[in-house]
């Protein structure tokens, strides 16, 4: 059992959640995962470890609500416990001081992808962080990542705040501007990294991923979570989360991340009658 | 003079006091609409009867054909006498896991197979009354904790929890040790509850026998991946004084054929995983599972009679078995196989797949199939199956298991730097001890052997405790813990 000691409603459908689980905190590394599975009935899904307190004994992971898992744990108070976590999953991102990265989130994947841009900032890198949304209200994270970096920029779809159009279009900015970019990271929904990857696949820019496949065990067992990266099936799980963007298969991942779309929706209505049941905890 | 009806240890073999007897099952039509368990069970009147059967022979074959040496001669004389309980304890002595083996263990080609009965009628159901004796013991509520001996002070550290795992757990435990078993998944039991589905072995026997070692005193850790969680190594430098690997071979074998990665192909292991270990045939339960119309399953063992029975039981309405050699070469359980075709499972034999067939969205609509003909022997011994020229065809189907075979966990060798594995990826094990090529490291089961049987990986974790305590001891001397109760 694990407890939940803290939690955090960041938007409508975005909550970050602190957990006691000392041993994953004391061990986990920037682009790590958990898996958690809520209750007895409850399915086993990867969650990215968004941080981790070593001497607390804690680690929080930011999500958002999408299926009916995520929607359950967002009901789960300061007090209530989860049933099963496991991990820390996956390798941990490769980090050391490559020179210039960017580091490009989209939403969630800003929440996601800050630990791995914290470790390469604490690495020495020069870190160009991106982050995007739809509009200003939107705009999430902004004042974690300025932390954590040289250089902020911000992209709205409506310009409310930043650059008035995509995160690609800030990036394809850099690159002509003649910036020398060693490393670019990206987290976010398969359509973002797919779009970054494309933008420094003809630069040759290294560009990594994480990728966030359906997953059961997690642990190498099921091959749930099959990505086609340069050609070659590896498992998500034990060989990834994180991947050569210039190498994955994105329409593949994004027509596997649908399998289960219907079965979803059905969930989705079951799930309706517990929404009164959200419960929220201020900082 | 010899006489033909005679055996060499005297036994006349002309006449037979009774036919085998057939353990009652669950009728077929029945039971593809549930997951209970197919065959019911001996009464103690049928155990009887047939255990009256066994001639006693005394130089046992049977003995012999068992890869744990049961002594099945005695603990079928004590049903013959009606003591099941003490049968138990018997069986016990070998194996820890009576119900579970009684059950799976492939006793066809083992302990029956050279059973003295079968050279003239047919062999004694050694299995069947394993099973009996397990589930008397089981229901009745007749297990008994053996006197533990004082803490020995030593600390031995368990990696999984399927069958070589609880078996060397249970037998260091007996030895007085403190034994900590540590399982990646939320479920202490492995294969035996992610793989094997509850109408072949029931759940509950399993959680029962893991019980039993909780009672003994072992601890089990759950949601534990050691490699990542805690290394080896980590484990040796933190108070445990031996590590014993058995994270047995979990790893899905693809085949390497186009539109393997379509939505609706599944490995059998994941397949099994959502029904069997999530209990995704539940609806009370979140886990989800593709319920299709027609499956063709890929493989020809256990595994793939496994995944094709679970899913008519999911209610597919055709269940296709695809095996590119013929039925003699097929290595699933004659039982498996012989309950599957009941059910409805249709075979496809001397067929191969080439090529898994998609639609727009991404989803499976056919599976392209070649047909073979045996020709030479190949190193397996079995004729190797050869395409036979322009004979593609199209099986109609929305879904495919891939069930051609699983290989070694690659975790802890991935973590453990002073574990030696061969080209496989199996770790380099003495065969006898379980020793590995780093010292205080010893593995067990299929992560050595390969995927093999419950049996064999049982009787590994049996072997390498004893080793492990003659390792422990003389390792240092040793110590009775603080706070332990000297009797």
């Amino acid at each position: 059992m694990f407890k939940i000691v803290a939690k955090e409603k960041l938007s409508d459908v975005i909550y970050r959640t602190v957990v006691e689980a000392p041993k994953i905190a004391r061990k986990r590394k920037a682009g790590q995962f958990v898996v958690v599975k809520i209750d007895e009935q409850g399915e086993r899904i990867p969650l990215t470890i968004s941080d981790a307190d070593p001497e607390a004994g804690t680690i929080s992971i930011v999500f958002q609500t999408v299926g009916y898992t995520t929607k359950q744990l967002s009901t789960l108070k300061v007090g209530d416990h989860i049933l099963d976590i496991a991990g820390p999953m996956g390798h941990p991102t490769p980090v050391k001081n490559y020179g210039t990265v960017v580091s490009i989130g989209g939403g969630l994947g800003t929440a996601l992808g800050r630990p791995i841009t914290e470790a390469l900032y604490k690495a020495g890198n020069h870190v160009i962080a991106i982050i995007s949304a739809r509009n200003k209200s939107l705009v999430m994270f902004e004042e974690e990542m300025r932390k954590i970096s040289h250089e902020l920029l911000i992209a709205t779809d409506d310009g409310s705040a930043g650059f008035k159009g995509f995160p690609t279009q800030l990036l394809q900015k850099l690159i002509d501007e003649g910036r020398k970019i060693d490393l670019v990271v990206c987290v976010g929904p398969v359509p973002l990294m797919a779009a970054v990857s494309k933008v420094t696949k003809p630069y040759s820019i290294k560009t990594i991923v994480s990728l966030n496949p359906i997953m059961v065990d997690a642990t190498g067992m099921c091959g749930a979570c099959r990505v086609t990266v340069g050609g070659v099936t590896r498992f998500g799980c034990v060989d990834g989360p994180e991947f050569d963007g210039h190498q994955v298969d994105y329409d593949e991942l994004m027509k596997r991340l649908k399998t289960y779309t219907e079965r979803e929706q059905e969930m989705n209505q079951r799930f309706a009658p517990h929404e009164a049941g959200f419960q929220e905890v201020k900082r | 003079m010899k006489d033909p009806t005679m055996c060499k240890e005297g036994h006349n073999l002309k006449k037979q006091k009774a036919p085998r007897q057939r353990m009652p099952e669950q009728d077929h039509h029945q039971r593809i609409k549930n997951f209970s368990e197919v065959p019911q069970g001996y009464t103690p009147e049928l155990a009887r009867l047939e255990a009256s059967r066994c001639l006693q022979c005394k130089k046992p074959l049977c003995r012999a054909g068992c890869p744990v040496g049961i002594d099945i001669p005695a603990f079928i004389k004590l049903i013959a006498e009606g003591d099941y309980a003490g049968s138990a304890r018997k069986l016990k002595e070998y194996n820890s896991l009576p119900a579970v083996c009684g059950r799976v263990c492939p006793q066809e080609d083992q302990c029956e197979k050279v059973c003295i009965v079968a050279k003239k009628f047919t062999s004694v159901a050694v299995g069947n009354l394993e099973r009996f004796a397990a589930d008397y013991e089981r229901t009745n509520g007749a297990i008994s904790i053996p006197e533990l001996p004082e803490p020995s002070g030593y600390k031995v550290a368990v990696v999984g929890s399927g069958p070589a795992g609880l078996s060397a757990a249970g037998e260091l435990v007996k030895k007085g040790h403190e034994v900590v078993i540590f399982e990646a998944l939320h479920k202490a039991g492995g294969v035996l509850v992610y793989g094997i589905p509850e109408f072949r072995l029931p759940k509950a026997i399993v959680e029962s026998e893991i019980e039993y070692l909780k009672k003994l005193g072992v601890k089990i850790e759950l949601n534990s991946v050691i490699g990542k969680m805690e290394t080896v190594d980590e484990l040796l430098g933190n108070g445990f004084d031996a590590v014993f690997v058995a994270t047995g071979a979990g790893l899905p074998l693809f085949m390497g054929i186009p539109g393997e990665n379509l939505c609706g192909v599944y490995s059998a292991n994941e397949y099994l995983t959502r029904v069997n270990l999530m209990k995704a045939y539940d609806n009370g339960h979140v886990t989800p599972i593709l319920k299709k119309k027609r499956i063709a399953v890929i493989g020809g063992g256990n595994v793939a009679m496994d995944a094709a029975r679970t899913a008519l039981r999911m209610g597919t309405e055709e269940v296709y078995i695809v095996y590119r050699r013929s039925r003699t070469e097929m290595p699933a359980r004659i039982e498996e196989v012989k309950h599957g075709e009941e059910e409805g499972l249709q075979f496809h034999l001397l067929t191969n797949p080439v090529r898994i067939l998609g639609d727009e969205k991404g989803w499976v609509k056919a599976l392209e199939c070649t047909k073979m003909e045996l020709g030479e022997p190949d190193a397996s011994g079995r004729r190797r199956p050869v395409p036979v020229p322009n004979s593609e065809f199209l099986l109609d189907v929305d879904c495919v298991i891939i069930a051609i075979g699983t290989s070694a966990h690659p975790l802890i060798p991935m973590t453990t730097p002073g574990v030696k594995v061969n080209p496989k990826g199996n770790i380099i094990a003495d065969e006898k001890n379980g020793q590995t090529t780093q010292e205080g490291v010893f593995a067990g089961g299929d992560i050595v052997t390969g995927a093999a049987t419950v049996i064999l990986a049982m009787g590994a974790g049996k072997q390498a405790a004893q080793a492990i305590d003659e390792y422990v001891r003389k390792k240092r001397p040793a110590r009775t813990p603080a706070g332990s109760r000297r009797l």
